[in-house]
């Protein structure tokens, strides 16, 4: 793998060398806050007192008691060392309990696992974010980021595309930002509904309209994946090459840890080599129908 | 890590250091098995070998050599195996049968750990406390580059790194470090063999990792025997505990004109270069024809001795205070072994026969530095509609750069 390094220090402090790699530790459930009508983020902190630290764009293996253990991206801001933010759709077993849970209930956390959005190479340059629906999530912890950040980038625009009105994730959040004069946020809907006011139509629309210097810009999309080849392919239309988009992939999981083969996409574990891939490096992937 | 390995491997045996020393090539009678089982028996360790069960020669604990399949040989080809009598007394004539030695070192159902609910949270416990020091009897060449494959995946013998998502898988590691392998050189090579084109040779190579390995010569005669070369200290602690005497050069003789006939018996070969063949015909029209005969059993992810997929299943106690999560194999033939909330990647069959044998071929390399493939064939023998690795491969290979016309 020739992928950015997504690691630096402090990754994964759980794990010391004879302890295995699938013992989760535990967690205390701080709050469980209702997003959507079917999304909800849930904010964690170690039981043991240990610093939370992750990267932008990494996961980790969240475990209800008896239930069973799920990857869920984190949502939450990296320079909060005390709490662990996830933020997920309760459509599954696992993650329709952990929308059950109460403030003090425990969580069995793994991680944090995987490749992070790298905002190293975009320095000096302008940085769009493309999410669709819940693809906004683990787009969010790299925004906090550059915008803690703000004098080392150009121009930043975050173009969020969602179902309808009532599926615009971080709405109060995506207001505040564009609030700012210092950053583009554009949102639209597949299908307005009531009063909407706003913009209608594809997310793939926005990348032709936002203000960016395609000649020096790195891109960022995480969304599902028919989505996300569209905003490939608009993004290379305004000239942004493929070397210079990121994106971020789901693929069943079991362990997080290259052992249950789960998450084989070509010759990559999404566990170990992703979830975040440059797009030059799996165009084919993304491409070859049921790899 | 590396120094608890040799760690573990010294506790197996321990007392004195032997003095014969590796490489050491001695001869032992055709009955000293019994007293190599009891020796290993005594030593501590818990023998693993062939045994019929169910009309086929599996590996399961032994207790005396009386159990082994003596006499016996195999007839296997594309979706085929039978036992049938070999040569009179011989005790590894027969093939690779449906076991790998894998279902010992990484288990078809192993608890990860338990947990328990207590009054602060949870309390987690881990599963592995008594590791066994198994010894391995009858280990094909095939077989031991399988499970040097499977090291490469769980951890044995190399540095794990979380920071790069490198990881050990501990069980694995400390039931690796303590298991001994008395390997067998194969008298014969069968129908569905095809190690030699996959870089491998029915016969062991000095170095290849064996503790000990046998050499079975002169089956159905007054002078069986067999040659045993010493790989390791283990294994030399072991010999000494039996009654050898020198090998002569007709022994020599006799193991390699055994070697060269069982190479040429080989009965499949994998086209060469297959790696990058498969990687630029994902798209080839092959798949889609061997996918309408393939039945998406399983059989040859569960036969094969590379395969390493799992799931995981939760059990918990009707109070809901103790819970074990447990590790059991998976195939990637399963329908929802792919699935992710939407629906399932992989629907086709020709996409999970693809993804099955892209991977051992192509991308394992790339993953792991090696084939996942080691040619011991089982895939063939144990498929009910007997669809062949290398017939596949070689089937792509002569329309190379077909386009399937389903479009991807």
């Amino acid at each position: 793998m020739t992928q950015q390094p997504a690691h630096k220090d402090g990754h994964c402090s759980c794990h010391s060398g004879d302890e295995s790699p699938m013992h989760p530790r535990p967690y205390r459930v701080l709050e469980v806050s209702r997003e959507l009508s079917d999304t909800f983020s849930m904010s964690l902190t170690p039981e043991d007192g240990s610093s939370v630290i992750f990267e932008p764009g990494q996961f980790n293996m969240l475990y209800v008691f008896g239930v069973g253990e799920v990857p869920i991206s984190i949502s939450g801001d990296p320079s909060n060392r005390s709490v662990l933010v996830h933020t997920t759709r309760a459509v599954g077993s696992v993650s329709a309990a952990l929308n059950e849970m109460k403030p003090g209930a425990t969580v069995g956390v793994r991680g944090p696992y995987g490749s992070a959005w790298p905002l190293e190479p975009a320095v000096g340059m302008d940085l769009v974010f493309v999410a669709g629906g819940i693809g906004m999530a683990p787009l969010r912890p790299a925004i906090y980021q550059a915008m803690a950040e703000r004098h080392k980038y150009g121009n930043i625009a975050v173009l969020y595309g969602a179902r309808t009105p009532e599926d615009i994730l971080f709405a109060k959040e995506l207001q505040r930002w564009r609030s700012r004069f210092d950053i583009d946020v554009q949102v639209t809907v597949d299908r307005a509904t009531g009063h909407w006011p706003g913009r209608v139509g594809l997310v793939t629309n926005l990348v032709a309209l936002s203000g960016f210097d395609p000649d020096n810009a790195v891109a960022y999309t995480c969304g599902p994946e028919v989505m996300m080849r569209h905003v490939v392919n608009a993004l290379h239309d305004r000239g942004v090459p493929y070397d210079r988009v990121y994106l971020s992939m789901e693929r069943n999981m079991k362990c997080a840890v290259g052992f249950c083969g789960h998450c084989q996409w070509g010759n990559q574990f999404v566990c170990r080599d992703g979830p975040v891939f440059r797009y030059d490096k799996i165009v084919d992937a993304l491409n070859t129908r049921e790899l | 890590m590396a120094s608890e390995q040799i760690k573990a491997k010294d506790s197996a045996e321990g007392v004195k250091k032997p003095s014969l020393p590796v490489g050491t090539k001695v001869v032992v009678e055709a009955n000293a098995l019994e007293a190599l089982i009891a020796a290993l028996l005594k030593s501590g360790y818990k023998p693993i070998g062939p045994k019929v069960r169910d009309g086929a020669i599996v590996y399961e604990p032994l207790t005396n050599a009386s159990e082994l399949p003596v006499g016996l040989s195999d007839d296997q080809d594309g979706g085929r195996y039978r036992i049938v009598e070999g040569t009179q007394g011989s005790f590894f004539e027969y093939l690779v049968g449906p076991y790998g030695w894998r279902r010992y070192l990484f288990p078809q159902k192993q608890k990860m750990w338990a947990a328990n609910r207590t009054d602060k949270g949870l309390d987690i416990e881990p599963a592995e406390k008594d590791i066994p020091s198994y010894a391995f009897i009858g280990v094909r060449s095939c077989e031991l580059e399988a499970i040097k494959i499977q090291d490469k995946v769980f951890g044995y013998g190399r540095e794990s790194h979380p920071e790069k998502g490198i990881f050990s898988d501990p069980g694995y590691v400390a039931r690796r470090s303590k298991a001994l392998i008395v390997a067998v050189n194969c008298m014969r090579a069968g129908k569905t063999c095809f190690c030699s084109s996959m870089g491998g040779d029915p016969h062991m190579k000095e170095g290849q990792g064996f503790d000990l390995v046998l050499s079975e010569l002169g089956a159905g005669q007054q002078n069986h025997r067999f040659v045993v070369e010493i790989g390791s200290e283990r294994g030399a602690a072991v010999v000494e505990r039996l009654s050898y005497h020198n090998a002569q050069i007709s022994d020599f003789d006799a193991v390699k004109a055994q070697a060269e006939k069982a190479r040429a018996q080989m009965g499949r070969k994998m086209v060469p270069n297959v790696k990058e063949l498969l990687a630029r015909n994902l798209r080839h029209e092959r798949w889609d024809e061997v996918g309408k005969r393939c039945l998406s059993c399983g059989n040859c992810t569960m036969v094969c001795p590379t395969c390493f997929c799992t799931t995981v299943e939760e059990k918990t106690d009707l109070v809901g205070n103790h819970h074990e999560r447990w590790r059991a194999w998976d195939s990637c033939f399963a329908l929802d072994f792919s699935y992710i909330h939407g629906g399932v990647i992989r629907r086709e069959s020709r996409s999970r026969y693809r993804q099955w044998m892209t991977h051992k071929l192509s991308n394992w390399h790339d993953q792991f530095g090696s084939s996942g493939c080691t040619g011991c064939g089982r895939c063939i023998t144990w498929c009910p509609v007997g669809i062949d690795i290398t017939e596949e491969a070689r089937a792509i290979s002569e329309s190379d750069g077909a386009v399937s016309q389903k479009q991807d």
